[in-house]
């Protein structure tokens, strides 16, 4: 079962988690990403592309689960504007075996990172406003499940 | 007969071209993303702006990921990006 959410509202992770466990299996993982703030940062603002989104999003869980033994895979991405300490994203995955669900989670995490169609724009705290640019160690990331 | 393809821009492409999209008729020359995008740098001093650096620039054909190379055909929808910066 996959199941993949673009939305503007927060969830709770802790209900979906649970949600996911109730297949069965009893083997579950999950990541939980926030909006990191550094001092200076005031809110993070995600853009999307709608049309794409949710394509590439399920094609990575496709792949996972052709990857892993699971029983499910839980997306969930936020857009629109985020206050600092505010849930961006939620990855969950189950299967039988530990070693499966938490792979199958960080691999989805790396591949979301460079081939989910979003882009983060911070807000800082005197005002300016600058898109996030790429970072090498997210492509390293993703690489590496390649090799 | 010339094909329409609606344009998406996203991130600061959009901000920078001001408009989050064009609808073009392909020209018949433009055989792949790469002929397009230097068919609109030619045409337009915004596009040669934006454009300038395609290293900086990813592409999507109808939703899917593709590089310069990937022959337009009849696909609908372009998008031109930054990279991705999402999770």
């Amino acid at each position: 079962m996959i199941s993949i959410t673009v939305q503007e509202n927060d969830f709770e992770s802790g209900a979906e988690i649970n949600r996911l466990a109730a297949i069965g299996g009893g083997a579950i993982s999950s990541f939980v990403g926030q909006v990191r703030g550094d001092g200076k940062l005031r809110a993070l603002e995600l853009e999307h592309y709608p049309a794409m989104t949710e394509k590439a999003l399920r094609k990575i869980a496709v792949k996972a689960s052709e990857q892993w033994a699971l029983h499910g895979i839980t997306i969930i991405h936020r857009v629109g504007r985020l206050q600092v300490g505010e849930q961006i994203v939620l990855v969950c995955t189950c299967s039988d075996h530990r070693q499966a669900a938490i792979e199958a989670c960080s691999y989805i995490m790396d591949q979301l990172k460079t081939v989910a169609p979003f882009w983060k724009k911070e807000i800082l705290q005197d005002g300016t406003e600058n898109w996030v640019e790429e970072r090498q160690s997210d492509l390293d990331a993703a690489q590496y499940w390649k090799s | 007969m010339p094909h329409q393809l609606s344009i998406m821009y996203f991130s600061w492409v959009k901000e920078r071209i001001g408009r989050d999209q064009d609808v073009i008729d392909c020209p018949e020359n433009a055989e792949t993303v790469g002929q397009l995008l230097e068919y609109l740098r030619i045409k337009d001093a915004v596009y040669q702006d934006v454009f300038a650096d395609l290293n900086k620039l990813r592409f999507a054909l109808d939703q899917d990921f593709v590089g310069l190379e990937a022959p337009l055909r009849s696909a609908k929808e372009l998008a031109i990006f930054p990279p991705v910066t999402g999770g």
